[in-house]
């Protein structure tokens, strides 16, 4: 991860495309979603989201998934390059989610996040928080998923000298 | 079987307890969410989150566990549009007990769907010290009648 600091507003990241199996959507909801839309293909097919279909927890799972994997090539390339990575944080939190169309078995979902606001933590001053724009759209194009998250990152280290200048 | 004509308007439901364990942690995190923090003791002990804490999204996951155990089992639910906003507001930590509560805020009958309602919750998980740790609002949606 880049530093809070240097990450434009507008940057737009491709997170990579999942398909999700029929057998992990299964696998998710027995452990944490337990319902017949989410375990039994033929209940599925009598509910509102027409055929069974991954836990909407199952989709943003994926989501974070995608990005670990993202911020760990990315700081291994830094690492290859000699530049220093800041770290990233916890998340407060997040909003705006929206499951917008239901992920069905066999669905290959293609992540994305733009970065649309920074802001410097008041109560700690070597943290920064992005706000992320997150977007899932499915094999034939339609957006599954959107929801705005947020996430600390930490800000470039003074220089001696530039903590003299403050001081000042 | 509660459908959409059983909620009202301020009433709060108890949606029980679960153990959080640290293989529980460790493999959800490992699937879903392998940052150090979540993973790793010594990681965890160095971050904001002060030990090895759940990631959140695995709290969610718990979360809604004991929501559908608790209520929407035996319910006419027909899934959810979303979460309106989440806050993560304390680490969940191996050997924590979640508990966990849904308040209605709100309810209407939907325009295009006037055989389906959508009920407003606000849920709360607290850990053994009644600290909240995570608070959502969360709309979800219900039949009017129950099934034949």
């Amino acid at each position: 991860m880049n530093y809070f600091e240097d990450v434009p507003t507008g940057h737009q990241i491709a997170l990579g495309t999942y398909t999700f199996s029929q057998d992990e959507i299964i696998a998710f909801a027995q452990k944490y979603d337990p319902q017949s839309f989410h375990l039994d293909p033929v209940a599925a097919q009598d509910s509102l989201l027409g055929g069974l279909c991954a836990s909407g927890w199952h989709t943003v799972a994926i989501w974070m998934k995608l990005m670990v994997a993202y911020m760990k090539t990315e700081t291994l390339k830094a690492r290859q390059e000699g530049r220093s990575m800041a770290a990233l944080g916890p998340s407060p939190g997040f909003r705006d989610l929206k499951w917008i169309k239901p992920v069905f078995a066999g669905d290959d979902i293609t992540y994305r996040s733009v970065l649309i606001d920074k802001h410097e933590s008041r109560s700690r001053p070597e943290w920064g928080l992005l706000d992320h724009k997150n977007t899932g759209v499915n094999q034939a194009g339609d957006e599954v998923l959107t929801f705005i998250g947020s996430v600390f990152v930490q800000r470039r280290p003074k220089m001696p000298q530039e903590m003299n200048a403050d001081d000042q | 079987m509660r459908t959409y004509h059983d909620f009202t308007i301020g009433e709060v439901i108890d949606l029980s307890t679960c153990e959080v364990t640290r293989d529980e942690v460790i493999a959800f995190a490992s699937e879903f969410d392998p940052q150090p923090f979540h993973l790793d003791d010594d990681a965890g002990a160095a971050s904001m989150l002060g030990g090895l804490a759940a990631s959140g999204w695995h709290t969610c996951a718990m979360l809604m566990r004991l929501l559908v155990d608790e209520l929407l089992k035996e319910s006419t639910c027909q899934g959810s549009p979303g979460i309106d906003s989440l806050r993560w507001l304390h680490p969940v930590y191996p050997g924590d007990r979640l508990s966990a509560s849904g308040e209605v805020l709100d309810k209407h009958i939907l325009n295009k769907r006037p055989d389906i309602g959508l009920v407003t919750f606000r849920f709360t998980v607290r850990n053994q010290s009644d600290r909240p740790v995570a608070e959502m609002v969360n709309p979800i949606l219900f039949g009017k009648e129950a099934r034949q």
